[in-house]
């Protein structure tokens, strides 16, 4: 029932259910600690697990179904290692490479494109459904008939595989609580441990607030590996209006990136925040509400009001005549990545998926298709209707029960029906999403298309010794749900072999008292400002200062970020420990806002790459400014350094994508 | 009864629908939730009470957990109004929580998962 039903019908208010404890020290110890229980944290536990070390969870939420993977998912990426599959680890790495311009995670893809199948396949063990067992789809383009499997984005490459995946979480959780491994949920955890409690040195643990008792964790581990996933909040802040249209919950804040950055760690490309249409925390429609050709619904057939067929079209403008064309690329020697890697592809979109007429929104307003535009599930052959809602839309993420299910039990059928899209007439209604792509759903600022975030090495090992990087974020450009598990998977085994080599390391007391200190203020000093205003009023400042970019409104954000934060911050009040955790994201989303602001002023030129452009430094794309730019947070300040994009094929590293994975990867 | 004073509470209103019949107050839906938007009913065996409706991301994990299926998940109103269908032989439209709807369609999804 709501609250307000249950304070008419008992004319009480209920007291908060469970024990509150502020402060009372828990300590944990292990050989290695993992920082979010998402599918990359789960699987980096499993992988620890088996190599013999003791693990430790520390998760935000209830890990069989917490994180952006905790709902489902129905494409697996990176699978080019499928016996089907004639892309290689190399392809798919130097084509990353080459269409995002060098800014992306090139050995990230290589080992997701060299493990990305086995971590499928023992996803398989673990009791996943991945191949079309009973036939359903026998005969069709998707499905090869030895293996079984069923192809997405590209039938002719096939590494790209459409999975089960509703239950993945449950399944991959339900494996790790059978390895021993101990989980520790409901807490957010706030800050890392370092040596001797000094920034830029080697990780030995984390810190965190459990959000029913209020009480405090002190986690102490040889290894850590950082898997809290991505985020928002940050650049926009509206949830009674924009939860339910979110492709993140509420509790993802980029809390890994955040307490990387805190503890010293480089970033990189965290300057490549665009404003996007769609992932993040929209005013949007309910998430594959509406008809539209993207990603799940790829391949679906388009008919406008009157029945008029929209032809999809391929990378150069062509338009389609047959089904399997959709699922093809124009050009026989190139292929298509997928979409929804975290990859932008602002060099070349020869390796892009195919989307509807390019003309479309010129059509519609002059006439020649009319408003609205449909998914013409009714008109289309049984299996290709059935591989989309029956299949896909079933097992992704967000959708068993909010689209499919409810749907249905509204009646809706798509053997007779047509699903409306999002009406509009603009460019976002042909391509991607439509039910977040048209005028009406605003911008809001996510960081998951370039992806920036923590900088890593071939062991997927930050720069500081011990703290090691997964998922979909904060590893920076990494991917989507298959990445994230091969990353999860590969620290993990990267962490055990580090904790098994290193030996534990006391934390330094000040280091936890002033975590203490301040992440309690809430409920020490008490105020008058909430949670949910402090958080609009920081989404206020960032938007503010990161939309126009010259270098004195960089400082000013800074400025005004460090004054909301010493003002307002301190004034902040917590009712129960559920509040205070929010509160405790909110001062870590400041801190997320300085390291955009210091990684944006280490860039001092435009670049179209990266989605960057300044005005006090327009010149674009200039060669002396095509490089990383790792920046980190020194005891003495903010320091800068220099890589290339291609830095993990250069010294101290070994000159092939192969020798350099033989050398770092840990094969058994 | 007694008419209280309420602060205004924002959108969404209902995100959770317990089938009094059904549900047994057994918490697992309270559990399941990451954001944790339910607390448990302070009467042992009532159903949860939904504190922080704001915070749901309708992800449906709790609909799905509950052992005795007496949950169903309440898309908000602006989100009901705007998905819509129309059936394609007669030109019938129809929406998300319309009044008289048709026949609920129970074709299962494909896969072993359900
Ligand atoms: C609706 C939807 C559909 C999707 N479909 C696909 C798809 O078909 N294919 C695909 O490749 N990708 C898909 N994705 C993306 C994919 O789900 C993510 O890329 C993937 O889940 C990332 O995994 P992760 O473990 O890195 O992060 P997450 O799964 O988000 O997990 C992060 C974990 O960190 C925990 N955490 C966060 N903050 C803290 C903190 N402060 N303290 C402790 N723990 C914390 C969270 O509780 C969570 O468990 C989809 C996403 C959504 C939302």
């Amino acid at each position: 029932m709501n609250w307000h039903e249950y304070v008419n019908k008992t004319g009480k208010l209920p007291e908060w259910p469970y024990e509150v404890n502020y402060g009372k020290e828990n300590v944990i110890e292990s050989d290695v600690l993992v920082v979010g229980g998402g599918v990359a944290g789960c699987r980096a536990a499993i992988s620890a697990a088996q190599h013999g070390v003791s693990v430790v969870v520390a998760d935000r939420g209830f890990v069989k179904h917490s994180g952006q993977g905790g709902a489902g998912v129905d494409h697996w990426h990176g699978a080019v290692r499928n016996p089907c599959s004639k892309i290689t680890p190399e392809m798919y790495s130097d084509v990353a490479m080459q269409v995002s311009g060098g800014y992306t995670n090139g050995a990230a893809r290589y080992i997701i494109g060299m493990e990305g199948w086995d971590t499928l396949l023992e996803l398989e063990q673990m009791g996943l459904q991945i191949r079309d067992e009973e036939g359903e789809f026998k005969d069709t383009i998707w499905r090869d008939e030895e293996t079984k499997l069923l192809f997405a984005y590209d039938v002719d490459n096939k590494h790209c595989l459409r999975i089960y995946g509703n239950n993945v979480k449950p399944v991959v959780a339900r494996e790790m609580l059978s390895m021993g491994v101990k989980v520790y949920e409901r807490i957010c955890v706030s800050s890392l441990l370092t040596e001797n409690g000094v920034k830029g040195t080697r990780v030995i643990g984390a810190t965190g607030v459990n959000d029913r008792t209020g009480e405090f964790y002190i986690f102490k581990a040889k290894a850590v590996v950082l898997a809290t996933g991505g985020g928002s909040r940050l650049g926009s802040f509206a949830p009674f209006m924009t939860s339910g249209s979110a492709m993140t919950d509420i509790n993802l804040v980029n809390m890994g990136h955040t307490i990387a950055w805190n503890a010293g760690a480089e970033m990189v490309m965290m300057e490549a925040l665009t404003p996007e249409f769609g992932m993040g925390t929209g005013l949007g429609y309910a998430p594959y509400s509406m008809g539209n050709t993207d990603n799940t619904y790829q391949g679906a057939r388009v008919v406008d009001t009157n029945l008029k067929y929209v032809p999809y079209a391929n990378t150069k403008g062509e338009l389609l005549t047959e089904e399997k064309q959709i699922f093809q690329a124009a050009d026989p020697d190139k292929f298509v990545i997928g979409h929804g890697i975290g990859l932008a592809t602002p060099v070349t979109s020869d390796y892009n998926v195919t989307t509807l007429d390019p003309k479309l929104a010129e059509k519609i307003r002059s006439g020649e298709y009319s408003l609205p535009l449909y998914d013409d599930f009714a008109g289309m052959p049984e299996k290709s209707r059935k591989i989309i809602w029956n299949l896909m839309l079933a097992q992704e993420g967000k959708c068993r029960v909010p689209i499919f299910e409810n749907l249905q039990a509204w009646g809706f059928d798509p053997s007779q029906d047509m699903l409306q899209y999002a009406i509009s007439a603009d460019n976002g209604i042909h391509a991607r999403t439509s039910w977040l792509a048209p005028e009406q759903t605003p911008k809001t600022w996510v960081s998951t298309k370039r992806q920036g975030g923590v900088f890593t090495d071939w062991r997927l090992q930050s720069s500081l010794p011990g703290l090691f990087v997964a998922g979909g974020n904060p590893l920076f450009g990494s991917g989507c749900h298959g990445e994230a598990q091969t990353t999860g998977r590969y620290c993990g085994r990267q962490a055990a072999v580090f904790a098994k080599n290193h030996p534990a390391v006391e934390p330094e007391r000040g280091q936890i008292d002033r975590e203490k200190d301040e992440v309690y203020t809430p409920v020490t000093k008490g105020g008058d400002v909430g949670w949910h205003e402090f958080n609009a009023a920081l989404a206020r400042v960032f938007q503010d200062y990161w939309n126009v970019k010259t270098e004195e409104i960089f400082d000013r954000g800074l400025i005004r970020m460090a004054d909301l934060r010493r003002t307002e911050g301190n004034r902040m009040y917590a009712n129960n420990p559920h509040e205070l955790a929010r509160a405790i994201e909110c001062y870590r989303l400041t801190d997320l806002a300085s390291c955009y602001w210091q990684s944006a002023k280490a860039r001092k030129g435009s670049s179209k790459l990266l989605g960057f452009m300044r005005i006090d430094y327009p010149n674009v794309d200039e060669p002396e400014w095509h490089k990383f730019l790792p920046v980190s947070q020194t005891e003495k300040g903010v320091s800068v350094r220099e890589a290339p994009c291609d830095y993990y094929l250069r010294d101290p590293y070994l000159t092939t994508l192969h020798d350099n994975y033989v050398k770092y990867a840990e094969l058994d | 009864m007694a008419t209280f004073s309420y602060p205004s509470i924002a959108e969404p209103s209902r995100i959770l629908l317990f089938d009094k019949d059904k549900c047994v107050g057994c918490n697992v839906c309270v559990n399941t939730c990451s954001s944790d938007v339910m607390i448990p009913n302070p009467e042992k065996g009532g159903e949860p009470i939904v504190l922080f409706a704001e915070e749901c991301w309708f992800c449906g994990s709790c609909v799905q957990e509950c052992p005795h299926k007496a949950l169903t998940l309440i898309p908000t109103a602006s989100q009901r109004i705007s998905t819509i269908w129309r059936r394609k032989a007669t030109g019938e439209e129809f929406r998300m929580g319309m009044l008289d709807p048709p026949e609920p369609n129970t074709t299962p999804p494909v896969g072993r998962n359900h």
